[in-house]
C-alpha cells in the first residue's frame, strides 16, 4: 500500500517538474529563423556546386586539365577544350583554353573532390543553397556560360 | 410558441456559432501554444501572428477532394464524422456561461451532457469500423475500452460533486460556489477533504475522454499512422479535429462549472461571463502545455492508471463524502 | 508488459507496418503477424532503399568511394568516414599526423553526440512526445554549425582523407566546441528531468522489450543494444584505433536488457563523449594534418584488410580485399543496424504493438544503413 501511494506521488512529481519545463521554455526566445524574410549567411567553406574562378582578364584559370573530371565519383563534370597558339615573349606556345565545363548537378553529391584535385586553383564551391526547380535541365549548369554571366 | 422558437433557433445558431468558432480558433492556440513549448514561434506567415491561419486551413480542407476509399462501409464511414461533431454542438445547449447566458438550462444539465459525451466514443468505434483499415480498427477498439474506463471514475467524481450540491442542475451547482473561491468545489475541503483530488481526476478523465495527449491512444500516430481517421480526408478529417476540440471546450467549461465555481469571480472586477471564460481558457491552456509536455502512455497504462488507481480513489472519496454528508 | 497470454496462430491477420509508416522513420517494411494488438511474429523486409554501396566500393577508385561513406548512415556520417580511411590507411601503411587523429576523434565525438540527440528526439516522437526532439535538434544544431564551419556540410561531411582531414580545424571550432560542452551539459540535465525520470516514459521502457546478453550475441548485435544487455564491448575500447587509448572515458554498460537500459546507454554515452571532446581539446597538439609523403593514387598491395570503429549505433566494420588495383576487389561494409534489427522477431514476439514501436526505436535503425 505504501509502494502503491508513494509510486503515485513520486510519478506525479516527475510529471510537474516535466510540465515546469516546458513552462519556462515557452516564456524563453524563440531559437528559429524566419526562414525566407531571414536566412543564415553560409560559413566561408560551405560546399555548395562548383563555380569557375576566373583570373584578372575575367578568363578561367581552368586549364582544362580534366582532373576534377577523372575525381569526381560521380561523373557530372564533362569540360571540352581547344588548343590555341599564343605568343608569348616572341615565341608561340601551344595552350589548352576551356570551351566548355558543364556541371551536371542532378548527380553530385557535393563531395569536394573536384575542387581538392584541381592544383590551378580553377574551381570553387559556391555559396548557393537555395537551388529548386521542377525541371531537372535547370540543374545542368553551362559552368563557362555562368561566369560570362557574372562579368558581364 | 413563435418567441420559444426564435429562442431556440437563436441558441443552436450561437452553439454552433460558438463551437465552429472555438473548434477552428483552438486549432491556432494549439499550433501557437505547441510553438512556444518549443522554441519556435508557430504560425506567422498568414495575417498577424498567423491569425489567418484557421480560416486558411479550413479552406484548404473544404477545396480537398472526399476520397471513399474502396470496400468501406458508405453509411458508417459518413456519419462517423458527423457524430465526432454533433454531441459536442448539442452538449453546448445547456452549459450556462453566466446566470442568463444559458440556451436551456434543465434540471438534469450534467446527465445530459454525460448522454451526449458518452456518443462520442460511438463516432470513433463507427469511423474505425467503417474505414475498412486494420489500423482504424484497433484504434476504434482502444478508444471504446479507453471511454468505458475513463467514463467510470468520471461519472463517479460528479456523483460526488452532485451530492454535495444535491442538484444535477448546473446553474445551481455553480450557484451553490459563488459566495467566494473558498465555496468553489475544489477547495471545499470543509465538505469532503478529497476534493482537490477529485478535481484532479476529474481533469484527467477528461484530458482521456477527449482523446488528448497523453492519452491519444485512439490517434496514436506513431503507432497507428492516424488511428480511426487514417482514411478520412477533406472535411471528414476536418470534422474529426474540430469535434476534438469542441469537445475540448465542454471538457474545460464542465471542469470549471463543476469545480471552479462557473462565473463566479474571486473579486467581482468582471462580469460573470468574462471569468467564466477566462477559467475555461486556462484550462484549455493546460490542455494543450500537458500535450507538448508528455509522451503518450500505452493501452494498458491507460487502463491501469484508471482500474487501479482513479476508480479506487474515486469510489473512496464517493464513500467518504457520503459519510460525511450523513454525519454532518 | 510480459504478457501470460497465448497467441494463436490460426487467429492471426497480416498487419504491415511500413514501408511507409511513422514510426520506422524511413522505408523500412515489417510484416507482422498480429492476434489482436499482439504481435505473433514480425518479418522484417529490407531493401527498399538499397543502393549497392559495396558494390560501388569495388567500381570505384578508393579516393572516389569515400563520399559514400557518408550516405549509409547519414546521422553519424564521421564514423564511417573515419572507419573507411583508417582501413585503407591502415592497408596502405600511410602514417598520420597526430593533430589530424585528433581532430578527427572531435569531430568523431561531436557527430556521436548529434546523431545521438537525433535519436533521442525520434524515439521520444516514437513514444508520442514531441517536444524534445524540437530541443534535441536545437542542441543538434549547435553541433551542426560547429561542424559545417570546419568540414562545409551539414550531414554528409566527408571530412576525413586517407592520411589526415580535409581543412585545418580554425579558432571558431575550437571556441564554439569549448563553448558548446556546458551548453550540452546543461542540456542533458533538462532531458533527465524533463523526459528520463518522467513516470510516463518509465512505465513504457521499463520491462519492455527484453534483448539478452545471449540473443546479441547471437545476432552479432554491437554497440547501446548490446551495451544495454550488459555486455561490455565497445571497440574503442577493445580495439582501440586512433587516438582512443589516450582519453580517460569509461563505457556505460547497464545489465538490465530492457528498453530503458539502451535508452540510459545513449544518454550515458553523450556525457563520455563529452569528455572525450574535453580531454581532446586540452590535449590537442600542433603539427600538420596531412602526413608529409603520401602516395599520389591509392593502391594498398594486395592482401585482406579489416578495420572496425565504434561508429553511434554500434560496431561498424570494413573489409577491403585488395588485387593491387586502383578499385578494391571486394568491399564489405558491416553496418551495426542491420544485426540490431534482426533481434527484432524474437524479441517482439507476444509483445503489444505499441510496446514493439518503441522497442523498435530503442534499437536506433537508421534505414539506409542497413540496406546499404
Amino acid at each position: 500500500m505504501s509502494g502503491y501511494l508513494s509510486e503515485i506521488l513520486s510519478g506525479s512529481k516527475s510529471l510537474a517538474v516535466g510540465m515546469g519545463i516546458t513552462l519556462r521554455e515557452f516564456f524563453t526566445p524563440k531559437v528559429t529563423l524566419r526562414y525566407p524574410h531571414e536566412s543564415v549567411k553560409m560559413t566561408a567553406r560551405y560546399r555548395g556546386h562548383i563555380e569557375l574562378i576566373e583570373d584578372e582578364n575575367g578568363e578561367p584559370n581552368c586549364v582544362a586539365c580534366g582532373m576534377c573530371q577523372r575525381a569526381c565519383p560521380s561523373g557530372c563534370i564533362t569540360l571540352a577544350s581547344r588548343t590555341v597558339e599564343i605568343e608569348v615573349d616572341g615565341k608561340t606556345k601551344k595552350k589548352k583554353e576551356l570551351t566548355q565545363y558543364d556541371l551536371n548537378f542532378t548527380t553530385c553529391s557535393l563531395c569536394g573532390s573536384c575542387v581538392e584535385s584541381c592544383s590551378f586553383n580553377g574551381i570553387t564551391f559556391s555559396k548557393e543553397y537555395n537551388l529548386a526547380s521542377t525541371r531537372k535541365e535547370d540543374f545542368h549548369f553551362d559552368l563557362l556560360k555562368r561566369l560570362k554571366e557574372r562579368n558581364s | 410558441m413563435s418567441l420559444t422558437l426564435i429562442n431556440v433557433l437563436f441558441a443552436v445558431v450561437a452553439a454552433i456559432g460558438f463551437a465552429a468558432l472555438n473548434a477552428a480558433y483552438l486549432v491556432w492556440c494549439e499550433r501557437k501554444g505547441a510553438g512556444f513549448f518549443q522554441r519556435r514561434p508557430g504560425p506567422t506567415e498568414n495575417g498577424p501572428w498567423g491569425l489567418l491561419q484557421p480560416p486558411v486551413d479550413g479552406i484548404k480542407l473544404m477545396t480537398k477532394q472526399l476520397i471513399i476509399p474502396g470496400g468501406v462501409d458508405k453509411a458508417f464511414f459518413m456519419v462517423a464524422p458527423v457524430l465526432a461533431m454533433f454531441p459536442a454542438i448539442m452538449s453546448f445547449v445547456t452549459i450556462p456561461f453566466s446566470e442568463n447566458i444559458v440556451a436551456h438550462n434543465m434540471d438534469i444539465g450534467v446527465l445530459m451532457i454525460f448522454a451526449f459525451a458518452s456518443m462520442g466514443s460511438m463516432s470513433l468505434l463507427l469511423a474505425g469500423w467503417g474505414s475498412r483499415n486494420k489500423y482504424s480498427l484497433m484504434s476504434s477498439v482502444r478508444a471504446v475500452s479507453q471511454s468505458i474506463a475513463y467514463e467510470i471514475p468520471m461519472l463517479i467524481t460528479v456523483i460526488t460533486v452532485v451530492m454535495i450540491t444535491g442538484s444535477m442542475d448546473l446553474k445551481v451547482i455553480v450557484e451553490d460556489q459563488t459566495a467566494g473561491f473558498w465555496q468553489w468545489n475544489v477547495f471545499a475541503l470543509l465538505k469532503s477533504p478529497l476534493m482537490p483530488v477529485s478535481f484532479l481526476i476529474f481533469f484527467i478523465c477528461s484530458l482521456a475522454e477527449t482523446n488528448r495527449a497523453p492519452f491519444d491512444l485512439g490517434e496514436a500516430e506513431s503507432e497507428l499512422v492516424a488511428g480511426f481517421h487514417t482514411e478520412y480526408s477533406s472535411m471528414g478529417f476536418g470534422l474529426f479535429f474540430m469535434g476534438e476540440y469542441a469537445n475540448i471546450v465542454i471538457g474545460a467549461c464542465l471542469t470549471t462549472i463543476l469545480f471552479l465555481g462557473g462565473w463566479g469571480c474571486p473579486f467581482g472586477l468582471l462580469p460573470g461571463v468574462w471569468w467564466f471564460l477566462l477559467k475555461v481558457y486556462l484550462l484549455i491552456f493546460t490542455f494543450i502545455w500537458i500535450r507538448w509536455t508528455f509522451p503518450r502512455t500505452t493501452i494498458y497504462g491507460l487502463l491501469n492508471l484508471s482500474w487501479k488507481i482513479l476508480i479506487p480513489i474515486s469510489l473512496f472519496n464517493l464513500l467518504l463524502t457520503a459519510g460525511l454528508l450523513k454525519v454532518f | 508488459m510480459s504478457a501470460p497470454i497465448q497467441l494463436r496462430s490460426d487467429e492471426t491477420f497480416t498487419l504491415n507496418v511500413g514501408p511507409q509508416h511513422p514510426a520506422t522513420h524511413g522505408v523500412l517494411r515489417v510484416k507482422m503477424e498480429m492476434d489482436g494488438e499482439y504481435i505473433y511474429k514480425a518479418e522484417t523486409v529490407l531493401g527498399y532503399i538499397h543502393r549497392m554501396h559495396e558494390k560501388m566500393g569495388e567500381n570505384r577508385t578508393y579516393a572516389q568511394f569515400l563520399p559514400n561513406l557518408g550516405r549509409l548512415d547519414y546521422l553519424s556520417a564521421m564514423a564511417y568516414n573515419h572507419g573507411y580511411v583508417l582501413a585503407v590507411e591502415r592497408a596502405c601503411g600511410i602514417e598520420v599526423p597526430e593533430r589530424a587523429e585528433y581532430i578527427r576523434v572531435l569531430t568523431v565525438e561531436l557527430n556521436r553526440i548529434s546523431s545521438h540527440l537525433v535519436w533521442f528526439g525520434a524515439f521520444i516522437m516514437d513514444l508520442g512526445g514531441f517536444t524534445p526532439l524540437m530541443y534535441a535538434f536545437d542542441d543538434r544544431e549547435a553541433i551542426l554549425d560547429i561542424l559545417e564551419g570546419v568540414t562545409g556540410a551539414r550531414l554528409t561531411y566527408c571530412y576525413h582523407r586517407f592520411g589526415g582531414v580535409y581543412n585545418d580545424i580554425d579558432d571558431d571550432f575550437i571556441e564554439g566546441t569549448k563553448a558548446f560542452i556546458p551548453r550540452m551539459r546543461k542540456a542533458l540535465k533538462v532531458y533527465e528531468n524533463l523526459v528520463t525520470k518522467n513516470i510516463i516514459l518509465m512505465k513504457r521502457l521499463k520491462e519492455i522489450g527484453p534483448v539478452s546478453a545471449e540473443m546479441c550475441r547471437r545476432y552479432g548485435a554491437t554497440g547501446p543494444v548490446a551495451r544495454g544487455s550488459g555486455i561490455n564491448y565497445d571497440v574503442r575500447k577493445n580495439e582501440p584505433y586512433s587516438v582512443y587509448n589516450e582519453f580517460d572515458y569509461d563505457i556505460p554498460v547497464y545489465h538490465e536488457c530492457d528498453s530503458y537500459a539502451r535508452y540510459m546507454v545513449r544518454m550515458d554515452e553523450m556525457e563520455q563523449s563529452l569528455r572525450i571532446i574535453e580531454q581532446a581539446l586540452a590535449k590537442l597538439p600542433e603539427g600538420p594534418i596531412m602526413p608529409a609523403k603520401k602516395p599520389k593514387i591509392i593502391k594498398p598491395p594486395v592482401g585482406d584488410y579489416y578495420q572496425a570503429v565504434e561508429a553511434a549505433r554500434g560496431s561498424f566494420g570494413i573489409r577491403i580485399v585488395s588485387n593491387g588495383d586502383k578499385n578494391a576487389y571486394r568491399m564489405k561494409l558491416r553496418s551495426p543496424t542491420y544485426s540490431n534489427m534482426h533481434l527484432f522477431d524474437e524479441a517482439c514476439r507476444g509483445m503489444l504493438i505499441a510496446d514493439a514501436l518503441a522497442f523498435m526505436g530503442s534499437l536506433d535503425l537508421v534505414i539506409p544503413e542497413m540496406d546499404r
